[in-house]
């Protein structure tokens, strides 16, 4: 056996394999081969490091360095350069955003040195496609010890002493949902894992599931155990081909195993496991909108109660938890639930993944501790408000969530005090915003989101959001009049009373959220028939400042001939013919025309 | 798999190879400017890596590093092992290897003819 000297590992996660990872794995075969290294360099497929904006990423061990934006004619460098010759390639590696500052080692970026990397920890460390190095780092070991040395209630105490809250967004104690889910009869019961995400612009679970599907498995599994299910479901959107591909794998090899399947560990326990692909309906990441499309019918929710770990799946007790949190469970079993509630805080235990994008340095995911103000999140994990540009809000919680402000930004983030300030943790969307975005244009997006994914069961979500949505766009459109925001309110504070399901109850959030910090936008919208950020097309109002030079630049793109004015002397735009495209805007090399 | 024994023997047996990525341990460092090449540096490396493969030593990397400036000493060979020196050793020949891994890598005992120069831990 030879020994391997060095690993190459290269992330084949969605968006690194989407930027061409595929292609910079067979440069490096080719060129390892070409220099006869191919024995003592093994080439290793991981799941997504979360920064994905470099990818594709390549770590070279043991040295740690962290090459990003590989493209595959860098490759014959990095193999003759590092892996022959020991010299790190510098201009590959990850540069700082504010320093300029080049670092080679992935612990001392600072988008990762904040972190507190546990659910995220193997993936783009492992190969997701075998068990062996799920293993090696320890991997089903939790499952060994609850089912050879625990008590099923004994796991569910464990759960509840940790204060694992789930993860999905709700934040229900998931040790009591196990709790009742292990207390309702019945000698049939089911455990769901909902990986049907989809919130814009969070992708964690998709990460979890393709970088790591073995710590879902057993988090699975566990669960299983605690209330006495035999068999699971994994409820995974199809625009997630890769991970189901990757679970469809590991359920394979854990089967072969024996770590799925019956007598497991050699105890009385059996367990299997099953994909069910949903067709990427946001309301069917609700669960008893779920459950009922595993049944084959229509996803719509139903009233609670009967709660699922009453009266669940097919009519028997089920438990549903989001990936994440069945992430967090073999960690907590391995290591007990002591060291677990000593991260984050009083109410609010453990890490939480954020998607970070917007107008930010760095955009990726980012596992936290509970409890880290969005001050930390967004200047010392993010680097800043990319552009130089001015901090406006930041939007958490995905379409069910709110909008917070500046002065809110050293608040330490958990599931009470998101609550308290009108937003929510959700599934850990963070989308940051700037100067240049406008507060009501935020809002009509996302109601945009869930009008459109409204599944019409109940009217105040049906009806309601689609009024709301015709009052927003009317705002934005200039059109506002007085009354429309308290019409809003008075909306909103309906359809959060009246919806059937978390969709239609949450669905005014980012309305009433953006009401409350920016109510000033709405009335400049209303009143002045102005949009102070300039984003509002229909808004914005052109004009050109003394700073003009006359150059004749904005009069020659101008595509209307709103433009006027003599050579080298101060140009004017007419408001009449203008049409607002801001063609002159961009254009202007002197900055002489503003918005707004 | 039958017993959490069996998985915990079988993560002994896996994790060798996954040790790279999480290495704190002795670290073997060869020469490989284009001196050390130009001296053999290759075939060192080559020597060290059949070396650790057959002793099956765990806990140990191979790295290589570029020209310290010593050429006429090439191949130099490093040895580091945690809290202690980090020891060069000059003019290595792929016949000291075995000596060195089995003296300095494996019992801790500094191969004396063969040093050049120390750093302290």
């Amino acid at each position: 056996m030879q020994h391997t000297r060095a690993h190459v590992l290269i992330c084949a996660g969605t968006g690194c394999t989407s930027s061409g990872a595929k292609k910079v794995e067979a440069a490096f075969q080719t060129e390892l081969a070409k220099q006869g290294l191919q024995d003592e360099v093994k080439v290793v497929e991981t799941g997504c490091h979360g920064f994905c904006e470099m990818g594709p990423l390549v770590i070279v061990y043991p040295e740690g360095v962290f090459y990003c934006r590989m493209q595959p004619e860098d490759v014959a460098e990095v193999v003759e350069s590092h892996l022959l010759k020991g010299r790190i390639v510098k201009r590959l590696l990850y540069q700082e955003p504010i320093s300029m500052e080049r670092i080679p080692s992935y612990k001392d970026i600072s988008f990762y040195k904040k972190q507190m990397r546990y659910v995220l920890g193997n993936c783009g460390h492992i190969n997701p496609e075998l068990i062996e190095e799920y293993i090696a780092v320890g991997g089903y070991e939790a499952l060994g010890k609850a089912l050879t040395t625990m008590t099923p209630q004994g796991v569910i105490d464990e759960m509840k002493k940790s204060g694992l809250r789930g993860r999905g967004g709700g934040g229900f104690p998931t040790g009591m949902k196990w709790q009742f889910a292990s207390n309702s009869p019945g000698s049939k019961k089911y455990v769901i894992c909902n990986a049907d995400e989809g919130d814009p612009g969070a992708f964690m679970d998709r990460s979890v599931l393709e970088g790591d599907p073995h710590r879902i498995i057993e988090g699975m599994a566990i669960c299983g155990y605690a209330i006495g299910a035999d068999e699971g479901y994994i409820y995974c959107r199809a625009e997630y081909p890769l991970a189901i591909k990757r679970l469809k794998i590991a359920i394979r090899q854990a089967e072969e195993m024996g770590l799925l399947g019956t007598n497991i560990f050699g105890s009385e326990f059996n367990f299997k496991l099953k994909i069910k692909e949903g067709a990427g309906a946001f309301v069917c990441g609700e669960e008893t909108a779920l459950m009922a499309s595993i049944e084959g019918k229509r996803g719509m929710p139903r009233p609670r109660p009967p709660f699922p770990a009453v009266a669940g799946l097919w009519g028997k007790p089920t438990n549903i938890n989001n990936v994440e949190t069945f992430a967090n469970v073999p960690q907590i079993i391995q290591k007990g639930a002591d060291w677990y509630a000593s991260i984050g805080t009083e109410k609010s235990k453990g890490t939480k993944v954020f998607a970070l994008t917007g107008k930010i340095n760095n955009t990726g995911l980012a596992e936290v501790p509970i409890g880290i103000t969005m001050r930390e999140i967004i200047y010392d994990i993010g680097g800043g408000i990319s552009d130089n540009k001015k901090f406006k809000a930041v939007q958490i919680g995905g379409p069910s969530g709110g909008c917070l402000p500046e002065e809110l930004l050293d608040m330490p983030i958990d599931y009470d005090s998101l609550l308290a300030v009108g937003a929510m943790m959700g599934s850990g969307g963070l989308v940051v915003m700037d100067e240049t975005t406008c507060m009501v244009d935020v809002a009509k997006f996302f109601l945009n989101f869930t009008q459109s994914e409204s599944c019409g069961k109940c009217t105040p979500c049906r009806e309601g959001t689609k009024r709301m949505l015709e009052i927003l766009t009317r705002i934005t459109e200039g059109e506002g009049k007085e009354g429309d925001i308290e019409l809003l309110e008075d909306l909103g504070a309906q359809i959060k009373d009246t919806a059937l399901c978390g969709l239609g109850q949450s669905a005014p959030n980012p309305v009433l959220s953006t009401l409350r910090y920016f109510r000033h936008e709405y009335e400049a919208h209303i009143r002045d028939k102005r949009c102070p950020a300039g984003a509002c097309s229909k808004l914005a109002a052109y004009r050109i400042t003394e700073l003009c030079k006359g150059c004749g630049l904005c009069k020659k793109v101008c595509p209307v001939g709103a433009i006027t004015g003599e050579v080298k002397g101060q140009h004017v735009i007419d408001p009449e013919v203008c049409i607002k495209c801001g063609a002159c805007f961009t254009k202007c090399p002197f900055k002489a025309i503003v918005k707004g | 798999m039958k017993t959490l024994e069996d998985l915990k023997k079988l993560r002994e047996k896996l994790q060798a190879d996954a040790q790279i990525r999480h290495a704190d341990g002795i670290r073997i460092i060869v020469g490989m400017g284009t001196c050390g090449i130009a001296a053999g540096a290759r075939e060192v490396m080559t020597a060290v890596l059949d070396e650790v493969a057959k002793r099956e030593l765990k806990n140990v990397t191979v790295h290589q590093t570029g020209c310290i400036g010593m050429c006429e000493k090439e191949v130099l060979v490093d040895i580091a092992r945690p809290g202690e020196p980090r020891v060069t050793y000059g003019k290595v020949k792929p016949a000291d290897v075995p000596k060195l891994v089995s003296e300095h890598v494996v019992n801790g005992r500094v191969v004396e003819e063969l040093v050049v120069g120390k750093i302290e831990a």
